[in-house]
């Protein structure tokens, strides 16, 4: 599939990353090359193939429902931006 | 002493020839003296080092010493270490100060080895150059005009210019093995679930894997015994039972069956880097090693379904910054929205960018089955064609990287020659297989690596391969000149 211009500005939005015109633009450019790499892969016929996420036939573990860390809200926080009383700030988002 | 084998430090240590605190010092002077020119390290603090080295003394003087103790290795800034900065070479993360051991770093501490520095690297580990860490590119040793590979190119760097008795790196699609073809040294990426994931920053999960980069495999063997082992917090964690890397060390390679991967010496393949790997193969034969052909049909498809499934897995991992409970945050926004999105076009650079979006378009609706998806099963395929590798031969070999070493800004443009620094390490990733690089010659005087694959969990006897190989030349022990 070809992409353009504001197809590059809606992905970018999905993944929330501001981008002008110019760059927007640029970015085409580049991704188009490296989407006509991947469309190698459609000349493959994968009828009846299962997906491999793991090279070992593993499943998730469980683990008992008990706690097994500490609360280190204050040393977690020391790296954000902005705190106040124990809560994250962030721009108003409920009126 | 910097061109000592890790055994060899260690029986310094433990005969008291030296200390830990003078071994430390030792490489930190190296460090001041190296750094400013070749840009291997972002973060020194020698106050913390020489603390463990001085802790370290206090555990040989007590007799309670392991192999490793007191050794100072350099790690890569994607482990993070309780209270060193760890950026991932990312403006994103530059002011992180991490809040907790990796499970690699822990393993490391309780032998009582001495961190270094956190060594430089591509941005997220995105790249083949360590040209895209937001703390700038990191030169090649060998030749400083050159780049010395990425991810872990601060990593490849400092083992090659001696700042470090061995390091660690990460590889997702060769970020161990092509740098340290590169930069002449050796380097193992072990089985997928070897080493555990947990607090080294995550690229792509089904693929990330850390291992060592060290001056022989001899000293592979010893890093691996620290850093192997099942860790329930790493939910891709394998319970294989705990090994001695070094037992196998010796064995004769006398009827070793390797295979040729007929498409590893296809097009493409630089002539000069191809007549070092058949003089290898040549010294193989030697050692009693039986060659076989064999073939990796869907090789040719390993790049196109890594760059599906690399960026669609990094797309997500890389959501977790938002620029609220870590990382960078814009100065200036009016809403939410706009915060996020200033925050991570100015955090992030250019191509970690680039394999967001191809992962969030491939990632989105209507486009799951046809990219995600197709990519899974081929990579089924691809895992497949070793199987039945493996069934011929015990061992597969061939070149690591296609080159040498190329010129700083050669490829900066051009995304595509990038990537193909990786044609012949990425299967080994999508398969999970181990991969390893071992120095080999040189071309105009530029390191050569071998690549040596193996089967699931045979990192011992790919150690012995690469070992008894060792013993036999001694490229692997030849240094940069202009590095004394």
């Amino acid at each position: 599939m070809a992409l353009d211009n504001s197809d590059i500005k809606r992905i970018a939005h999905l993944a929330r990353i501001e981008i002008s015109d110019a760059e927007a633009d640029k970015t085409l450019t580049k991704l188009a090359g490296i989407l006509t790499l991947i469309e190698q892969m459609q000349a493959v016929d994968t009828t009846g193939i299962t997906p491999m996420s793991h090279s070992q036939d593993v499943v998730q573990r469980l683990r008992d429902d008990v706690v097994t860390a500490t609360n280190q809200r204050e040393t977690f926080q020391a790296n954000a931006s902005a705190v106040a009383g124990g809560l994250y700030l962030v721009p108003k988002v409920i009126e | 002493m910097i061109n000592q084998s890790l055994k060899n430090l260690s029986q310094l240590l433990a005969s008291k020839t030296v200390s830990s605190v003078e071994m430390t010092q030792t490489f930190l002077d190296r460090i001041r003296q190296y750094n400013p020119d070749i840009n291997a390290y972002i973060t020194v603090d020698e106050d913390k080092s020489l603390a463990q080295a001085k802790a370290a003394d206090a555990s040989i003087a007590a007799g309670t010493a392991t192999a490793l103790t007191g050794i100072p290795l350099a790690q890569k800034d994607i482990f993070c270490a309780n209270g060193w900065k760890t950026t991932c070479g990312s403006k994103m993360l530059a002011n992180f100060i991490a809040p907790y051991d990796a499970h690699v770093i822990t393993q490391f501490n309780n032998v009582g080895a001495v961190n270094l520095g956190k060594t430089n690297m591509d941005e997220f580990a995105m790249g083949s150059s360590n040209e895209t860490s937001y703390f700038g590119g990191v030169k090649n040793p060998w030749d400083l005009t050159r780049v010395p590979g990425g991810s872990s190119g601060g990593s490849a760097a400092a083992v090659a210019a001696r700042l470090c008795a061995a390091a660690t790196g990460t590889d997702t699609g060769g970020s161990i093995r092509q740098p340290a073809s590169l930069c002449g040294f050796t380097g193992l990426k072990p089985t997928y679930g070897l080493v555990s994931r947990y607090g080294m920053i995550a690229f792509a999960s089904s693929l990330d894997q850390a291992g060592p980069m060290a001056k022989s495999a001899e000293d592979c063997a010893l890093m691996m015994n620290v850093m192997a082992g099942f860790d329930a917090r790493d939910s891709t964690s394998l319970n294989h039972p705990k090994e001695d890397y070094t037992a196998q060390l010796n064995q004769p390679l006398a009827g070793l069956k390797v295979g040729l991967p007929k498409e590893y010496f296809a097009e493409g393949l630089d002539g000069d880097v191809a007549k070092v790997i058949e003089a290898a193969i040549a010294e193989y034969k030697k050692l009693g090693a039986e060659f076989v052909d064999i073939s990796l049909p869907n090789a040719n498809l390993s790049i196109p379904v890594y760059y599906v499934l690399a960026p669609a897995e990094a797309s997500s991992n890389l959501s977790r910054y938002d620029g609220v409970r870590y990382g960078h945050r814009a100065a200036e926004y009016d809403d939410l929205m706009e915060m996020y999105m200033k925050s991570r076009a100015e955090g992030f650079g250019e191509e970690v960018k680039r394999r967001i979006l191809i992962g969030t378009y491939v990632l989105s609706a209507g486009y799951y089955d046809a990219y995600y998806l197709k990519a899974q099963k081929i990579r089924h395929l691809i895992a497949e064609d070793f199987k039945a590798a493996f069934k011929q031969c015990d061992i597969i070999m061939g070149p690591t990287v296609p080159s040498t070493a190329f010129k700083t800004g050669e490829k900066t443009g051009d995304p595509i020659a990038m990537y193909l620094q990786d044609i012949y390490t990425i299967a080994t990733n999508l398969a999970g297989l181990p991969g390893m690089s071992v120095p080999a010659g040189f071309s105009h005087d530029l390191p050569v690596g071998l690549q040596i694959i193996g089967n699931y969990f045979d990192e011992a006897r790919m150690l012995n391969v690469a070992h008894a190989y060792q013993q036999v030349t001694d490229w692997h022990t030849a240094m940069p000149k202009g590095i004394a």
